[in-house]
Protein backbone atom coordinates (compact mmCIF):
# COMPACT_ATOMS: atom_id res chain seq x y z
CA UNK A 1 0.00 0.00 0.00
CA UNK A 2 0.96 3.40 -1.10
CA UNK A 3 1.57 6.33 2.14
CA UNK A 4 -1.94 7.89 -0.09
CA UNK A 5 -3.89 4.60 0.64
CA UNK A 6 -3.17 3.62 4.23
CA UNK A 7 -4.40 6.95 4.60
CA UNK A 8 -7.74 6.74 2.92
CA UNK A 9 -7.75 3.00 4.72
CA UNK A 10 -7.63 4.90 8.05
CA UNK A 11 -10.71 7.72 7.09
CA UNK A 12 -12.54 4.68 5.93
CA UNK A 13 -12.54 3.45 9.27
CA UNK A 14 -13.05 6.62 11.25
CA UNK A 15 -16.09 7.31 9.17
CA UNK A 16 -17.06 3.92 9.89
CA UNK A 17 -16.37 3.91 13.63
CA UNK A 18 -14.35 1.69 13.54
CA UNK A 19 -11.90 1.76 16.26
CA UNK A 20 -8.04 2.44 15.55
CA UNK A 21 -5.81 0.21 17.54
CA UNK A 22 -1.88 0.39 18.15
CA UNK A 23 -0.49 -1.90 15.50
CA UNK A 24 -2.79 0.42 13.02
CA UNK A 25 -1.03 2.55 10.40
CA UNK A 26 -2.46 6.38 11.73
CA UNK A 27 -1.28 9.74 10.24
CA UNK A 28 2.12 11.06 12.37
CA UNK A 29 -0.13 13.62 13.80
CA UNK A 30 -2.98 11.87 14.72
CA UNK A 31 -0.54 9.57 17.00
CA UNK A 32 1.02 13.29 18.05
CA UNK A 33 -2.21 14.76 18.83
CA UNK A 34 -3.06 11.66 21.19
CA UNK A 35 0.03 11.44 23.16
CA UNK A 36 -0.47 14.85 23.85
CA UNK A 37 -4.08 14.37 24.83
CA UNK A 38 -3.80 11.24 27.14
CA UNK A 39 -0.56 12.12 28.58
CA UNK A 40 -2.03 15.51 29.56
CA UNK A 41 -5.13 13.27 31.00
CA UNK A 42 -2.68 10.97 33.34
CA UNK A 43 -0.44 13.96 34.20
CA UNK A 44 -3.55 15.57 35.38
CA UNK A 45 -4.76 12.80 37.44
CA UNK A 46 -0.62 12.34 38.98
CA UNK A 47 -0.86 16.28 39.90
CA UNK A 48 -4.88 16.27 40.90
CA UNK A 49 -4.47 13.62 43.43
CA UNK A 50 -2.03 16.80 45.40
CA UNK A 51 -4.94 18.97 46.04
CA UNK A 52 -6.80 16.28 47.39
CA UNK A 53 -4.28 14.62 49.23
CA UNK A 54 -3.68 17.48 51.32
CA UNK A 55 -7.13 16.77 53.09
CA UNK A 56 -6.25 13.36 53.67
CA UNK A 57 -4.98 13.70 57.37
CA UNK A 58 -7.28 16.57 58.52
CA UNK A 59 -10.41 15.02 57.34
CA UNK A 60 -13.44 15.84 59.92
CA UNK A 61 -14.37 12.33 60.04
CA UNK A 62 -13.04 8.81 59.61
CA UNK A 63 -15.29 7.60 56.97
CA UNK A 64 -15.20 10.57 55.14
CA UNK A 65 -10.67 10.40 55.65
CA UNK A 66 -11.44 6.63 54.06
CA UNK A 67 -13.65 7.97 51.30
CA UNK A 68 -11.16 10.37 50.24
CA UNK A 69 -7.97 8.03 50.30
CA UNK A 70 -9.95 5.42 48.19
CA UNK A 71 -10.80 8.91 46.32
CA UNK A 72 -7.14 9.70 45.60
CA UNK A 73 -6.03 6.37 44.98
CA UNK A 74 -8.47 6.00 42.40
CA UNK A 75 -7.11 8.64 40.50
CA UNK A 76 -3.63 7.29 40.83
CA UNK A 77 -5.14 4.44 38.98
CA UNK A 78 -6.39 6.16 36.39
CA UNK A 79 -3.39 7.67 35.94
CA UNK A 80 -1.66 4.52 35.38
CA UNK A 81 -4.43 3.14 32.70
CA UNK A 82 -3.87 6.22 30.78
CA UNK A 83 -0.19 5.88 30.74
CA UNK A 84 -0.39 2.64 29.62
CA UNK A 85 -2.37 3.88 26.96
CA UNK A 86 -0.09 6.46 26.07
CA UNK A 87 2.14 3.99 25.88
CA UNK A 88 1.16 1.71 23.23
CA UNK A 89 1.17 5.19 20.87
CA UNK A 90 5.64 4.51 21.55
CA UNK A 91 6.58 6.76 24.22
CA UNK A 92 7.55 5.74 27.76
CA UNK A 93 5.83 6.38 31.03
CA UNK A 94 9.30 7.99 31.93
CA UNK A 95 9.23 10.13 28.81
CA UNK A 96 6.14 11.77 29.49
CA UNK A 97 7.04 11.83 33.31
CA UNK A 98 10.02 13.89 31.93
CA UNK A 99 7.80 15.99 29.41
CA UNK A 100 5.46 17.04 32.88
CA UNK A 101 8.42 18.25 34.88
CA UNK A 102 10.24 20.07 32.48
CA UNK A 103 7.18 22.29 31.74
CA UNK A 104 6.66 20.71 28.29
CA UNK A 105 3.39 18.74 28.62
CA UNK A 106 0.50 20.30 30.77
CA UNK A 107 -2.26 19.02 33.07
CA UNK A 108 -5.34 20.70 33.95
CA UNK A 109 -5.27 23.95 35.23
CA UNK A 110 -7.75 23.30 37.49
CA UNK A 111 -5.00 21.59 39.64
CA UNK A 112 -3.15 24.45 40.03
CA UNK A 113 -5.83 26.42 42.44
CA UNK A 114 -5.61 25.49 46.22
CA UNK A 115 -7.43 23.77 48.58
CA UNK A 116 -8.15 26.34 51.29
CA UNK A 117 -10.95 24.37 53.31
CA UNK A 118 -12.59 21.00 53.67
CA UNK A 119 -15.52 22.45 51.54
CA UNK A 120 -12.88 21.87 48.70
CA UNK A 121 -13.01 18.55 48.95
CA UNK A 122 -16.73 18.44 48.13
CA UNK A 123 -16.40 21.13 45.28
CA UNK A 124 -13.32 19.25 43.43
CA UNK A 125 -15.94 16.35 43.71
CA UNK A 126 -19.01 17.89 42.79
CA UNK A 127 -17.26 20.45 40.09
CA UNK A 128 -14.32 18.96 38.72
CA UNK A 129 -15.05 15.44 38.66
CA UNK A 130 -18.57 16.62 37.46
CA UNK A 131 -16.80 18.63 34.65
CA UNK A 132 -14.59 15.91 33.84
CA UNK A 133 -16.98 13.73 33.33
CA UNK A 134 -18.73 15.59 30.72
CA UNK A 135 -15.30 15.39 29.24
CA UNK A 136 -14.78 12.15 29.30
CA UNK A 137 -17.77 10.27 28.79
CA UNK A 138 -17.75 10.80 24.89
CA UNK A 139 -14.34 9.81 25.31
CA UNK A 140 -15.56 6.23 26.00
CA UNK A 141 -16.31 6.62 22.26
CA UNK A 142 -13.07 7.73 21.14
CA UNK A 143 -11.52 6.70 17.84
CA UNK A 144 -8.39 5.24 19.76
CA UNK A 145 -9.05 1.75 20.92
CA UNK A 146 -6.80 1.91 23.85
CA UNK A 147 -7.85 5.24 25.30
CA UNK A 148 -11.36 4.74 24.52
CA UNK A 149 -11.14 1.19 26.58
CA UNK A 150 -8.96 3.09 29.62
CA UNK A 151 -11.95 5.58 29.57
CA UNK A 152 -14.37 3.06 30.26
CA UNK A 153 -13.17 2.07 33.29
CA UNK A 154 -12.29 5.84 34.75
CA UNK A 155 -16.17 7.33 34.08
CA UNK A 156 -17.28 4.72 36.40
CA UNK A 157 -15.27 5.42 39.25
CA UNK A 158 -15.52 9.34 38.41
CA UNK A 159 -19.10 8.97 38.63
CA UNK A 160 -18.56 7.81 41.76
CA UNK A 161 -16.33 10.65 42.51
CA UNK A 162 -18.54 13.08 41.76
CA UNK A 163 -21.97 11.57 43.74
CA UNK A 164 -19.32 11.71 46.85
CA UNK A 165 -18.22 15.34 46.43
CA UNK A 166 -22.22 16.59 45.55
CA UNK A 167 -22.85 14.41 48.90
CA UNK A 168 -20.00 16.51 50.95
CA UNK A 169 -21.36 19.93 49.58
CA UNK A 170 -25.03 18.62 50.40
CA UNK A 171 -23.91 17.84 53.89
CA UNK A 172 -22.48 21.29 54.42
CA UNK A 173 -25.52 23.19 52.71
CA UNK A 174 -27.71 21.49 55.43
CA UNK A 175 -25.53 21.52 58.12
CA UNK A 176 -25.09 24.73 60.13
CA UNK A 177 -24.03 28.05 59.34
CA UNK A 178 -20.26 28.00 59.10
CA UNK A 179 -21.00 25.33 57.05
CA UNK A 180 -23.16 26.32 54.64
CA UNK A 181 -20.93 29.62 54.61
CA UNK A 182 -17.99 27.21 53.73
CA UNK A 183 -19.63 25.00 51.10
CA UNK A 184 -20.78 28.51 49.49
CA UNK A 185 -17.11 29.74 49.66
CA UNK A 186 -15.82 26.51 47.88
CA UNK A 187 -18.38 26.88 45.16
CA UNK A 188 -17.55 30.72 44.55
CA UNK A 189 -13.82 29.56 44.38
CA UNK A 190 -14.09 26.86 42.02
CA UNK A 191 -17.16 27.55 39.68
CA UNK A 192 -15.11 29.97 37.37
CA UNK A 193 -12.08 27.51 37.18
CA UNK A 194 -14.61 24.64 36.84
CA UNK A 195 -16.25 26.29 33.70
CA UNK A 196 -12.99 27.06 32.38
CA UNK A 197 -11.72 22.99 31.81
CA UNK A 198 -14.01 22.41 29.33
CA UNK A 199 -10.96 24.65 27.24
CA UNK A 200 -10.93 28.03 25.22
CA UNK A 201 -13.82 29.22 23.56
CA UNK A 202 -14.41 27.47 20.15
CA UNK A 203 -13.07 30.12 17.72
CA UNK A 204 -10.21 30.64 20.21
CA UNK A 205 -9.40 26.55 20.11
CA UNK A 206 -7.11 25.43 17.20
CA UNK A 207 -7.16 21.57 17.49
CA UNK A 208 -10.81 21.22 18.34
CA UNK A 209 -11.95 21.20 14.04
CA UNK A 210 -9.15 18.39 12.99
CA UNK A 211 -9.81 16.34 16.40
CA UNK A 212 -13.66 16.15 15.58
CA UNK A 213 -12.64 15.03 12.50
CA UNK A 214 -10.64 12.38 14.06
CA UNK A 215 -13.00 11.82 16.13
CA UNK A 216 -11.08 11.87 19.06
CA UNK A 217 -12.63 14.68 20.52
CA UNK A 218 -17.49 14.44 19.95
CA UNK A 219 -18.61 17.60 20.91
CA UNK A 220 -17.00 21.24 21.15
CA UNK A 221 -15.40 23.04 24.20
CA UNK A 222 -18.72 25.26 24.34
CA UNK A 223 -21.14 22.42 23.89
CA UNK A 224 -19.74 20.21 26.96
CA UNK A 225 -19.33 23.97 28.69
CA UNK A 226 -23.10 24.71 28.46
CA UNK A 227 -24.01 20.75 29.08
CA UNK A 228 -22.16 21.10 32.04
CA UNK A 229 -23.78 24.28 33.68
CA UNK A 230 -27.19 23.52 32.50
CA UNK A 231 -26.74 20.76 34.83
CA UNK A 232 -24.67 22.50 37.87
CA UNK A 233 -26.82 25.19 37.89
CA UNK A 234 -29.58 22.98 38.81
CA UNK A 235 -27.57 20.87 41.60
CA UNK A 236 -26.75 24.23 43.49
CA UNK A 237 -30.19 25.43 43.71
CA UNK A 238 -31.23 21.89 45.06
CA UNK A 239 -28.69 22.29 48.18
CA UNK A 240 -29.45 25.91 48.49
CA UNK A 241 -26.52 27.35 47.19
CA UNK A 242 -25.77 30.39 44.73
CA UNK A 243 -23.74 29.76 41.63
CA UNK A 244 -21.38 33.05 41.53
CA UNK A 245 -22.61 34.69 38.16
CA UNK A 246 -24.84 37.65 38.39
CA UNK A 247 -25.46 37.20 34.13
CA UNK A 248 -26.65 33.63 34.74
CA UNK A 249 -30.42 33.53 33.98
CA UNK A 250 -32.60 30.78 32.00
CA UNK A 251 -32.95 31.68 28.39
CA UNK A 252 -36.44 30.21 26.96
CA UNK A 253 -35.84 30.52 24.02
CA UNK A 254 -32.50 28.19 23.44
CA UNK A 255 -33.46 26.17 26.23
CA UNK A 256 -30.27 26.67 28.42
CA UNK A 257 -28.67 28.94 30.43
CA UNK A 258 -26.63 31.97 29.63
CA UNK A 259 -23.87 32.69 31.46
CA UNK A 260 -21.24 35.74 32.19
CA UNK A 261 -17.79 36.54 30.58
CA UNK A 262 -15.41 34.13 31.57
CA UNK A 263 -11.81 35.35 32.31
CA UNK A 264 -10.11 33.78 29.68
CA UNK A 265 -7.32 36.20 30.70
CA UNK A 266 -6.88 34.17 34.11
CA UNK A 267 -7.48 30.89 32.12
CA UNK A 268 -4.42 31.90 29.77
CA UNK A 269 -2.04 32.89 32.49
CA UNK A 270 -2.82 30.19 35.04
CA UNK A 271 -1.34 27.64 32.22
CA UNK A 272 1.22 29.35 31.13
CA UNK A 273 2.37 28.80 35.00
CA UNK A 274 0.86 32.01 36.81
CA UNK A 275 -1.60 30.12 38.67
CA UNK A 276 -1.26 30.74 42.75
CA UNK A 277 -0.02 26.71 42.91
CA UNK A 278 1.69 26.24 39.35
CA UNK A 279 5.33 26.50 41.03
CA UNK A 280 4.39 24.02 44.20
CA UNK A 281 2.60 21.58 42.23
CA UNK A 282 5.74 21.03 39.81
CA UNK A 283 7.91 20.69 42.90
CA UNK A 284 6.17 18.74 44.67
CA UNK A 285 6.17 16.21 41.87
CA UNK A 286 9.88 16.53 40.94
CA UNK A 287 10.60 16.40 44.55
CA UNK A 288 8.78 13.40 44.85
CA UNK A 289 10.60 12.01 41.47
CA UNK A 290 14.04 12.75 41.94
CA UNK A 291 13.90 11.46 46.39
CA UNK A 292 12.30 8.43 44.58
CA UNK A 293 15.11 7.59 42.42
CA UNK A 294 17.22 6.08 44.26
CA UNK A 295 14.22 3.85 45.55
CA UNK A 296 13.58 3.09 41.66
CA UNK A 297 17.68 2.31 41.29
CA UNK A 298 17.50 -0.17 44.02
CA UNK A 299 14.40 -2.25 42.56
CA UNK A 300 16.05 -2.48 39.18
CA UNK A 301 18.91 -3.41 40.76
CA UNK A 302 17.68 -6.15 43.27
CA UNK A 303 14.97 -7.11 39.60
CA UNK A 304 18.94 -7.49 38.00
CA UNK A 305 20.49 -9.28 40.45
CA UNK A 306 17.61 -11.89 40.98
CA UNK A 307 17.39 -12.87 37.49
CA UNK A 308 21.10 -13.14 37.08
CA UNK A 309 21.14 -15.85 40.38
CA UNK A 310 18.08 -17.39 38.72
CA UNK A 311 19.91 -18.11 35.71
CA UNK A 312 23.39 -19.33 37.13
CA UNK A 313 21.14 -21.66 39.24
CA UNK A 314 19.52 -23.05 35.91
CA UNK A 315 22.60 -23.58 34.32
CA UNK A 316 23.75 -25.05 37.39
CA UNK A 317 20.96 -27.99 37.70
CA UNK B 1 -22.42 -6.30 77.82
CA UNK B 2 -24.99 -5.24 80.78
CA UNK B 3 -23.53 -8.49 82.66
CA UNK B 4 -20.09 -8.01 82.73
CA UNK B 5 -18.13 -7.01 85.73
CA UNK B 6 -17.22 -3.69 84.95
CA UNK B 7 -13.40 -4.43 84.98
CA UNK B 8 -13.87 -6.66 82.49
CA UNK B 9 -15.23 -4.03 80.06
CA UNK B 10 -13.15 -1.32 81.01
CA UNK B 11 -10.14 -3.29 80.57
CA UNK B 12 -11.36 -4.42 77.26
CA UNK B 13 -11.79 -0.70 76.08
CA UNK B 14 -8.74 -0.44 77.00
CA UNK B 15 -7.14 -3.36 74.96
CA UNK B 16 -9.31 -2.36 71.82
CA UNK B 17 -8.02 1.51 72.21
CA UNK B 18 -4.42 -0.07 71.96
CA UNK B 19 -5.60 -1.78 68.76
CA UNK B 20 -7.12 1.02 66.83
CA UNK B 21 -4.58 3.64 67.99
CA UNK B 22 -2.02 1.51 66.39
CA UNK B 23 -3.80 1.21 63.50
CA UNK B 24 -5.00 4.54 63.06
CA UNK B 25 -1.67 6.15 63.46
CA UNK B 26 0.31 4.15 61.55
CA UNK B 27 -2.65 4.68 58.85
CA UNK B 28 -2.31 8.61 59.20
CA UNK B 29 1.56 8.12 58.59
CA UNK B 30 1.23 6.25 55.36
CA UNK B 31 -1.12 8.08 54.34
CA UNK B 32 1.19 11.40 54.37
CA UNK B 33 2.82 9.44 51.26
CA UNK B 34 -0.15 9.63 49.38
CA UNK B 35 1.07 11.46 46.23
CA UNK B 36 4.71 11.61 47.25
CA UNK B 37 5.78 7.83 46.30
CA UNK B 38 8.61 7.33 44.59
CA UNK B 39 6.67 5.78 41.37
CA UNK B 40 2.83 5.48 41.10
CA UNK B 41 2.73 1.56 41.41
CA UNK B 42 3.81 2.54 45.04
CA UNK B 43 2.15 5.89 45.81
CA UNK B 44 -1.23 3.23 45.20
CA UNK B 45 0.17 0.27 46.95
CA UNK B 46 0.65 2.89 49.97
CA UNK B 47 -2.31 4.64 49.50
CA UNK B 48 -4.02 0.91 49.74
CA UNK B 49 -2.31 0.06 52.95
CA UNK B 50 -3.24 3.38 55.10
CA UNK B 51 -7.31 2.93 53.94
CA UNK B 52 -6.51 -1.09 55.32
CA UNK B 53 -5.36 0.47 58.58
CA UNK B 54 -7.93 2.85 58.62
CA UNK B 55 -10.74 0.63 58.19
CA UNK B 56 -8.95 -1.76 61.38
CA UNK B 57 -8.88 1.31 63.70
CA UNK B 58 -12.64 2.10 62.43
CA UNK B 59 -14.10 -1.55 63.62
CA UNK B 60 -12.02 -1.18 66.66
CA UNK B 61 -13.15 2.24 67.48
CA UNK B 62 -16.66 1.36 67.01
CA UNK B 63 -16.44 -2.06 69.24
CA UNK B 64 -14.99 0.08 71.77
CA UNK B 65 -17.45 2.77 71.70
CA UNK B 66 -20.19 0.21 72.30
CA UNK B 67 -18.28 -1.18 75.28
CA UNK B 68 -17.60 2.36 76.68
CA UNK B 69 -21.24 3.38 76.24
CA UNK B 70 -22.80 0.68 78.11
CA UNK B 71 -20.65 1.75 81.24
CA UNK B 72 -22.32 3.18 84.29
CA UNK B 73 -22.35 7.05 84.52
CA UNK B 74 -20.11 6.98 86.99
CA UNK B 75 -17.59 5.37 85.30
CA UNK B 76 -17.75 7.36 81.99
CA UNK B 77 -17.57 10.89 83.48
CA UNK B 78 -13.77 11.19 83.98
CA UNK B 79 -12.57 8.64 82.03
CA UNK B 80 -10.96 10.49 79.32
CA UNK B 81 -8.94 13.59 80.16
CA UNK B 82 -10.34 15.53 77.45
CA UNK B 83 -12.92 18.23 78.40
CA UNK B 84 -14.90 18.07 75.33
CA UNK B 85 -15.54 14.39 75.37
CA UNK B 86 -16.12 14.71 79.44
CA UNK B 87 -18.64 17.43 78.34
CA UNK B 88 -20.58 15.29 75.91
CA UNK B 89 -21.05 12.22 78.18
CA UNK B 90 -22.28 14.67 81.08
CA UNK B 91 -25.06 15.79 78.76
CA UNK B 92 -25.84 12.18 78.72
CA UNK B 93 -24.79 11.63 74.60
CA UNK B 94 -23.28 8.20 73.53
CA UNK B 95 -19.78 8.61 71.70
CA UNK B 96 -19.14 7.26 68.64
CA UNK B 97 -15.61 6.37 66.76
CA UNK B 98 -14.58 9.86 65.47
CA UNK B 99 -15.07 11.32 69.14
CA UNK B 100 -12.39 8.50 70.17
CA UNK B 101 -9.98 9.43 67.26
CA UNK B 102 -10.90 13.86 67.00
CA UNK B 103 -11.56 14.15 70.78
CA UNK B 104 -9.00 12.51 72.79
CA UNK B 105 -5.21 14.00 73.57
CA UNK B 106 -2.53 12.20 73.51
CA UNK B 107 -2.09 10.94 76.87
CA UNK B 108 -5.20 9.01 76.36
CA UNK B 109 -3.90 7.25 72.69
CA UNK B 110 -2.30 4.10 73.58
CA UNK B 111 -0.66 3.46 70.17
CA UNK B 112 3.03 1.66 70.80
CA UNK B 113 5.73 4.52 69.36
CA UNK B 114 6.63 2.86 66.54
CA UNK B 115 3.62 3.94 64.37
CA UNK B 116 4.08 7.84 65.53
CA UNK B 117 7.55 7.60 64.23
CA UNK B 118 8.15 9.89 60.97
CA UNK B 119 8.25 8.28 57.60
CA UNK B 120 11.77 10.20 56.89
CA UNK B 121 12.58 8.45 53.55
CA UNK B 122 11.03 4.90 51.99
CA UNK B 123 13.71 2.83 54.00
CA UNK B 124 12.42 4.15 57.37
CA UNK B 125 8.77 4.34 55.83
CA UNK B 126 9.25 0.24 55.03
CA UNK B 127 11.27 -0.94 58.28
CA UNK B 128 8.48 0.60 60.01
CA UNK B 129 5.89 -0.93 57.97
CA UNK B 130 7.93 -4.47 58.35
CA UNK B 131 8.54 -4.41 61.87
CA UNK B 132 4.74 -3.31 62.90
CA UNK B 133 3.51 -5.96 60.05
CA UNK B 134 5.18 -8.71 61.52
CA UNK B 135 3.97 -7.79 64.44
CA UNK B 136 0.44 -7.92 63.31
CA UNK B 137 0.54 -10.66 61.14
CA UNK B 138 1.11 -12.79 64.12
CA UNK B 139 -1.02 -10.95 66.71
CA UNK B 140 -3.91 -11.21 64.29
CA UNK B 141 -3.25 -14.91 63.45
CA UNK B 142 -3.84 -15.30 67.56
CA UNK B 143 -6.77 -12.70 67.90
CA UNK B 144 -8.67 -15.03 65.49
CA UNK B 145 -9.63 -17.41 68.44
CA UNK B 146 -10.62 -14.82 71.06
CA UNK B 147 -13.47 -15.59 73.48
CA UNK B 148 -15.04 -12.27 72.33
CA UNK B 149 -16.52 -12.69 68.49
CA UNK B 150 -16.31 -9.54 67.64
CA UNK B 151 -12.55 -8.89 68.21
CA UNK B 152 -12.24 -12.77 66.21
CA UNK B 153 -14.12 -11.21 63.62
CA UNK B 154 -12.29 -8.13 62.90
CA UNK B 155 -9.04 -10.20 63.47
CA UNK B 156 -9.52 -12.58 60.87
CA UNK B 157 -11.01 -10.08 58.21
CA UNK B 158 -7.91 -7.86 59.04
CA UNK B 159 -5.58 -11.07 58.51
CA UNK B 160 -6.09 -10.95 55.24
CA UNK B 161 -5.26 -7.65 55.01
CA UNK B 162 -2.01 -7.88 57.38
CA UNK B 163 -0.85 -10.84 55.27
CA UNK B 164 -0.69 -8.98 51.79
CA UNK B 165 1.33 -6.01 53.91
CA UNK B 166 3.77 -7.96 55.18
CA UNK B 167 4.50 -9.68 51.86
CA UNK B 168 4.76 -6.07 50.30
CA UNK B 169 7.23 -4.47 53.22
CA UNK B 170 9.15 -8.15 53.36
CA UNK B 171 9.91 -7.90 50.02
CA UNK B 172 11.22 -4.02 50.35
CA UNK B 173 13.37 -4.64 52.92
CA UNK B 174 14.76 -7.34 50.78
CA UNK B 175 14.86 -5.13 47.81
CA UNK B 176 16.31 -2.46 49.66
CA UNK B 177 18.53 -4.10 51.66
CA UNK B 178 19.79 -6.13 48.70
CA UNK B 179 19.60 -3.30 45.82
CA UNK B 180 22.32 -0.94 45.31
CA UNK B 181 25.16 0.21 47.79
CA UNK B 182 22.62 3.20 48.84
CA UNK B 183 19.74 1.18 49.09
CA UNK B 184 21.47 -1.16 51.87
CA UNK B 185 23.01 1.75 53.63
CA UNK B 186 19.39 3.84 54.19
CA UNK B 187 17.94 0.14 54.93
CA UNK B 188 20.61 -0.75 57.73
CA UNK B 189 20.49 2.99 59.06
CA UNK B 190 16.86 2.66 59.42
CA UNK B 191 17.08 -0.33 60.79
CA UNK B 192 19.38 0.73 62.87
CA UNK B 193 17.54 3.59 64.58
CA UNK B 194 14.16 1.86 64.43
CA UNK B 195 15.12 -0.83 65.95
CA UNK B 196 14.49 0.68 70.09
CA UNK B 197 10.93 0.93 68.98
CA UNK B 198 10.25 -2.85 68.31
CA UNK B 199 10.75 -3.61 72.31
CA UNK B 200 7.04 -2.01 73.02
CA UNK B 201 5.31 -4.25 70.88
CA UNK B 202 5.61 -7.21 73.42
CA UNK B 203 5.58 -5.18 76.35
CA UNK B 204 2.27 -6.34 78.17
CA UNK B 205 0.28 -3.65 79.38
CA UNK B 206 -2.42 -4.30 82.32
CA UNK B 207 -5.02 -4.26 79.89
CA UNK B 208 -2.87 -6.68 77.81
CA UNK B 209 -2.93 -8.81 80.83
CA UNK B 210 -6.27 -9.08 82.23
CA UNK B 211 -7.18 -9.78 78.32
CA UNK B 212 -5.16 -12.24 78.26
CA UNK B 213 -6.11 -13.96 81.26
CA UNK B 214 -9.55 -13.97 80.17
CA UNK B 215 -8.72 -15.92 77.13
CA UNK B 216 -9.55 -12.26 74.70
CA UNK B 217 -6.38 -11.14 74.69
CA UNK B 218 -2.90 -12.89 73.19
CA UNK B 219 0.01 -13.56 74.81
CA UNK B 220 2.50 -11.17 73.41
CA UNK B 221 5.42 -13.04 75.00
CA UNK B 222 4.38 -15.87 72.98
CA UNK B 223 4.59 -14.43 69.86
CA UNK B 224 7.62 -12.66 70.33
CA UNK B 225 10.23 -15.62 69.24
CA UNK B 226 7.73 -15.63 66.45
CA UNK B 227 8.47 -12.24 65.22
CA UNK B 228 12.32 -12.26 65.96
CA UNK B 229 12.50 -15.66 64.00
CA UNK B 230 10.36 -13.71 60.99
CA UNK B 231 12.53 -10.73 61.11
CA UNK B 232 15.81 -12.26 61.52
CA UNK B 233 15.05 -14.46 58.08
CA UNK B 234 13.92 -11.56 56.46
CA UNK B 235 16.98 -9.21 57.37
CA UNK B 236 19.15 -11.79 56.60
CA UNK B 237 17.81 -12.02 52.88
CA UNK B 238 18.05 -8.52 52.67
CA UNK B 239 21.77 -8.85 53.71
CA UNK B 240 21.08 -6.34 56.95
CA UNK B 241 22.45 -7.13 59.84
CA UNK B 242 20.20 -6.72 62.88
CA UNK B 243 20.94 -4.23 65.66
CA UNK B 244 23.27 -5.70 68.59
CA UNK B 245 21.36 -2.98 71.26
CA UNK B 246 18.90 -4.17 73.43
CA UNK B 247 17.98 -0.34 75.13
CA UNK B 248 14.42 -0.28 74.20
CA UNK B 249 11.83 3.06 73.95
CA UNK B 250 8.82 2.37 75.67
CA UNK B 251 5.90 4.29 77.35
CA UNK B 252 3.08 4.64 74.56
CA UNK B 253 1.11 1.90 76.09
CA UNK B 254 1.01 3.66 78.90
CA UNK B 255 0.01 7.19 77.19
CA UNK B 256 3.53 8.40 77.20
CA UNK B 257 4.40 9.69 73.77
CA UNK B 258 7.63 11.01 71.87
CA UNK B 259 6.59 14.56 70.65
CA UNK B 260 5.44 13.35 67.61
CA UNK B 261 2.39 12.04 68.54
CA UNK B 262 1.21 16.02 69.05
CA UNK B 263 1.51 17.21 65.67
CA UNK B 264 -0.03 14.11 64.42
CA UNK B 265 -3.41 14.66 66.09
CA UNK B 266 -2.74 18.60 65.76
CA UNK B 267 -3.29 18.24 62.06
CA UNK B 268 -5.78 14.49 62.13
CA UNK B 269 -7.90 16.67 64.83
CA UNK B 270 -8.20 20.12 63.27
CA UNK B 271 -11.62 20.17 61.81
CA UNK B 272 -13.46 18.92 65.04
CA UNK B 273 -11.28 20.94 67.38
CA UNK B 274 -12.11 24.27 65.01
CA UNK B 275 -15.55 23.31 63.80
CA UNK B 276 -16.94 21.31 66.96
CA UNK B 277 -20.20 19.51 67.41
CA UNK B 278 -21.03 19.25 63.77
CA UNK B 279 -22.20 16.71 61.53
CA UNK B 280 -19.67 15.91 57.83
Amino acid sequence: MTVHSFQEHFDEKIDNEVSIEPRDWMPDDYRKTLIRQISQHAHSEIVGMLPEGNWITRAPSLRRKAVLLAKVQDEGGHGLYLYSAAETLGITRDEMIEQLHSGKAKYSSIFNYPTLTWADMGAIGWLVDGAAIMNQVPLCRTSYGPYARAMVRVCKEESFHQRQGFEIMMTLANGTDVQKKLAQDALNRWWWPSIMMFGPPDDDSPNTAQSMRWRIKRFTNDELRQKFIDVTVEQAKLIGLTVPDPDLKWNEETGHYDYGKINWDEFWNVVKGNGPCNKERLETRRKAWEEGKWVRDAALAYAEKRKARKEKATLAA
Amino acid sequence: MTNQPINESINQLLYALELADNALIIGHRISEWCGHGPVLEQDIALTNTALDHLGQARSFYQFAANIFNALPADQKANFFSSPVLQNKIAAGENIDEDDLAYLRDGWDFRNVLLVEQPNKDWAFTVIRSFFYDVYNFYFYTELQKSKVAELAAIAEKSLKEVTYHLRWSSEWVIRLGDGTEESHERMQTAVNERWAFTGELFQMSEADKVMLAEGIGIDLNAIKPLWQQRVAEVLQEATITMPASTWMQEGGKEGRHSEHLGYILAELQFMQRAYPNMEW
